[in-house]
């Protein structure tokens, strides 16, 4: 063996070495004691130790990096750039979204009867509740594609508006016994109305001034819910919230339900079903709505917003009015959500709106790419889907989902999809994409 | 030699801005002629930029009043308007001395921006836009007309449909006057437009300026650093020092004007005595 290729392969190990160490200092204290209430001490706090798992994690930080070192930062011929050749290019991925948009629709469409189908009507219940779920998060996903994608503006309270349309609907429910389906367009307007009244003083701010704003009325909101006992029920919540029906016949057992009329065997999975194909429209029309936005004036002005404000106000816009459309819509699709969440549950609570929930959100969002509708649905069904799924891992499901977000960011740090495709084309065809380096991000 | 005094399309009376103890313009006024290229020149920092500021609105003067007078007799008060409702109402247009384009938008898109208001009221204010009524495809396909004889204008066509962050330099300051000038101006401000352009592209931009004012009644105002194009095309140039105006005429009553010449070239020690007696120091 030659002087240099061994100095190569030593450097290589001392490199490894290091890291190893920092990984040692780093998870003896985070993974190597754990701090518990030792069960038969009374209670007492006790320290269990676990070197052993330590000692796993350490090697696997060396071993990892050695490999790292030894075919990728330090090789002639990285292997990630043999690998890269098989990962879809951004162009590909958009040839790829051509034809996922219609199969993600028809396998959405068709899913509760592959499952029932497969798993008959007890076992399926679990998946279509989580679809259910990623549903949800896909709508809540492209509502706030609106604010945060097409108009730039960072918003980290956007759970505040899912409250107002879950508790308008429980609330005109419990004090004045209004169906569903009369609440559902009532949430949305007083969702937006909430979107009015906080962009108002709040959109003057920009960037970072914005993000905090939202994210202290986002607190306000559910902090209010907390402590107005008497009105919201508080910590207690709203317990009986009635369940929508199918256009006026309810999902019940015996004569006059859905089963009844219809001819069918009651079976309780039929609610489920409703349930899923309900959100699924929701989602679908606040998808067409968005799209069709983009390509009206007003649509265009979010996405010039977004590039340049100066410059769209020296071009005669209305910048203030503008920013408050964006808002008052993207807080009105999360009110539709936030009315669809309370007749799921039956039973909500300010527990349901903390904070958490907006960075969920806007994480599905970002990590699908700013503005791409079909990348909040991957990123919703990864982020959402893949935790739900994952939870006979307990906690190392958290590891794996940073590691998750990790990979995304070095990946691809726009996101997913993260191009843009114009709103109008000259020639009549269609225009190429816009590369996402070109796009900006918006600074609120 | 008055034409601008007779029928001015912005009058600048008595405008002074004062950022804290700086005065950056002081007590300012002159008239720019409708029909006319007027330029606004000086040396650096002597608050032309300034002045272009508080006639678009982005800046509020601490003193005096800038009077539009549009062609169809209405006046306007630009000091005392939000900045895009001068764009708006008054039609006053600019473009920036660092290029303000939507950049991951393209050309065509950029031009369909421009003409929001319209488009807006076509579309019902969107709800009408939603439902692709009739009247708002139509006023949408006259706006992509007038977007296309701008692209045209400019020789930018061929990459209407490509991101305006991927033109070259030269080709992104013209797109920004055909934005500008697709807000359907009656006064277009432009802040150094010839910056940073080569000699053919700056001959081009003047043909471009020239047919702007001769066919589509608007009036111009620019900033220039680049003599060969205030002196060929301007017709009344005004010209700041230390914000305030050391002389207003053509082209060739400023460039004989000693002051200009101070101000631009400096003068030799020996003759600043005689210099300042003459300036009247």
């Amino acid at each position: 063996m030659s002087a240099p290729q061994e100095s190569f392969l030593v450097s290589c190990a001392k490199d490894a070495a290091v890291g190893g160490l920092i990984a040692l200092a780093l998870f003896s204290l985070m993974i190597g004691m754990q701090a518990d209430v030792a069960t038969g001490l009374g209670g007492q706090l006790g320290i269990t130790y676990r070197w052993g798992a330590v000692g796993i994690a350490v090697a696997v930080v060396f071993a990892g990096r050695l490999l790292l070192n030894l075919f990728v930062w330090k090789a002639d011929t990285p292997v990630t750039r043999t690998l890269g050749s098989f990962i879809p290019k951004a162009s590909s991925v958009v040839g790829l979204g051509k034809y996922a948009m219609p199969i993600f629709l028809v396998l959405a469409v068709v899913l509760p009867f592959l499952l029932t189908y497969w798993l008959g009507s007890r076992g399926s219940r679990q998946y279509l509740d989580l679809a259910i779920l990623v549903t949800t998060y896909v709508m809540l996903g492209w509502g706030l594609n609106i604010v945060v994608g097409l108009a730039g503006l960072l918003d980290l309270g956007y759970v505040a508006f899912y409250a107002v349309g879950a508790y308008s609907y429980a609330l005109l429910a419990q004090y004045f016994g209004f169906s569903f389906w009369v609440c559902l367009p009532l949430a949305g307007i007083l969702a937006a109305f909430w979107g009015i009244i906080l962009g108002f003083p709040v959109l003057r701010l920009r960037g970072d001034y914005l993000a905090i704003v939202t994210l202290a009325f986002g607190e306000i909101i559910r902090v209010v819910l907390l402590n107005w006992y008497e009105f919201t029920g508080g910590p207690d919540g709203i317990t009986g919230i009635p369940r929508p029906s199918f256009f006026g016949i309810e999902f019940e057992r015996g004569e006059g339900g859905f089963a009844d009329v219809f001819g069918l065997e009651y079976s309780s999975i039929h609610r489920i079903i409703f349930l899923y194909y309900l959100i699924l429209i929701m989602a679908l029309v606040t998808n067409f709505v968005t799209m069709r936005l983009r390509k009206l004036p007003i649509g265009r002005a979010w996405e010039a917003l977004r590039e340049d404000e100066i410059a769209c106000r020296s071009l005669g816009i209305n910048t203030t009015n503008t920013k408050l459309t964006a808002f008052a819509l993207g807080a009105m699709f999360g009110g539709f959500a936030g009315s669809f969440f309370a007749t799921r549950q039956g039973f909500i609570s300010p527990e349901s709106f903390t904070f958490i929930e907006s960075a969920v959100i806007l994480a599905i969002v970002v990590l699908g790419g700013l503005g791409s509708q079909i990348g909040v649905v991957i990123a919703a069904v990864v982020m959402i889907g893949g935790f739900e799924f994952f939870r006979g891992l307990e906690e190392y499901r958290m590891l794996v989902f940073g590691l998750l977000m990790v990979v995304i960011m070095v990946w691809r740090p726009r996101g997913l999809i993260s191009v843009r495709r114009p709103s109008i084309a000259l020639s009549g065809g269609k225009a190429s994409v816009i590369s996402a380096d070109l796009v900006q991000e918006g600074h609120g | 030699m008055t034409q601008w005094n007779e029928n001015p399309v912005l009058a600048i009376e008595h405008l002074t801005m004062r950022f804290g103890g700086l005065v950056a313009v002081g007590d300012l006024s002159f008239n720019v002629g409708r029909g006319d290229i007027t330029a606004l020149i000086g040396p650096n920092g002597a608050g032309k930029t300034t002045v272009f500021n508080c006639a678009t609105g982005f800046y509020k003067p601490t003193e005096g009043r800038i009077v539009m007078n549009r062609s169809n007799g209405e006046h306007f008060l630009l000091e005392q308007m939000a900045d895009f409702k001068i764009s708006a109402k008054a039609k006053v247009a600019r473009t920036f001395q660092n290029i303000r384009l939507f950049g991951g938008m393209t050309l065509l898109e950029n031009l369909m921006v421009a003409q929001h208001n319209r488009l807006m009221l076509a579309s019902g204010f969107t709800f009408g836009g939603i439902f692709g009524l009739a009247g708002f495809k139509s006023a949408e396909k006259q706006a992509v007309e007038k977007a296309r004889y701008w692209l045209e204008k400019t020789n930018l066509v061929d990459r209407a449909d490509a991101p305006a962050a991927d033109l070259p330099y030269g080709d992104q300051r013209r797109l920004e006057i055909a934005r500008a000038m697709c807000s359907g101006p009656e006064l277009l401000c432009l802040d150094e437009p010839a910056a940073g352009l080569n000699p053919r592209e700056s001959a081009e931009l003047n043909m471009l300026l020239n047919d702007i004012r001769n066919e589509h009644d608007t009036s111009i105002l620019l900033i220039e650093h680049d003599m060969s194009v205030v002196m060929e095309i301007s017709d009344h140039v005004v010209v700041l020092d230390y914000g305030e105006k050391i002389s207003d005429g053509t082209p060739d009553q400023v460039k004989s004007d000693p002051k200009v010449i101070a101000a631009y070239l400096g003068v030799p020690d020996d003759e600043v005595e005689e210099v300042e007696e003459e300036v009247g120091l």
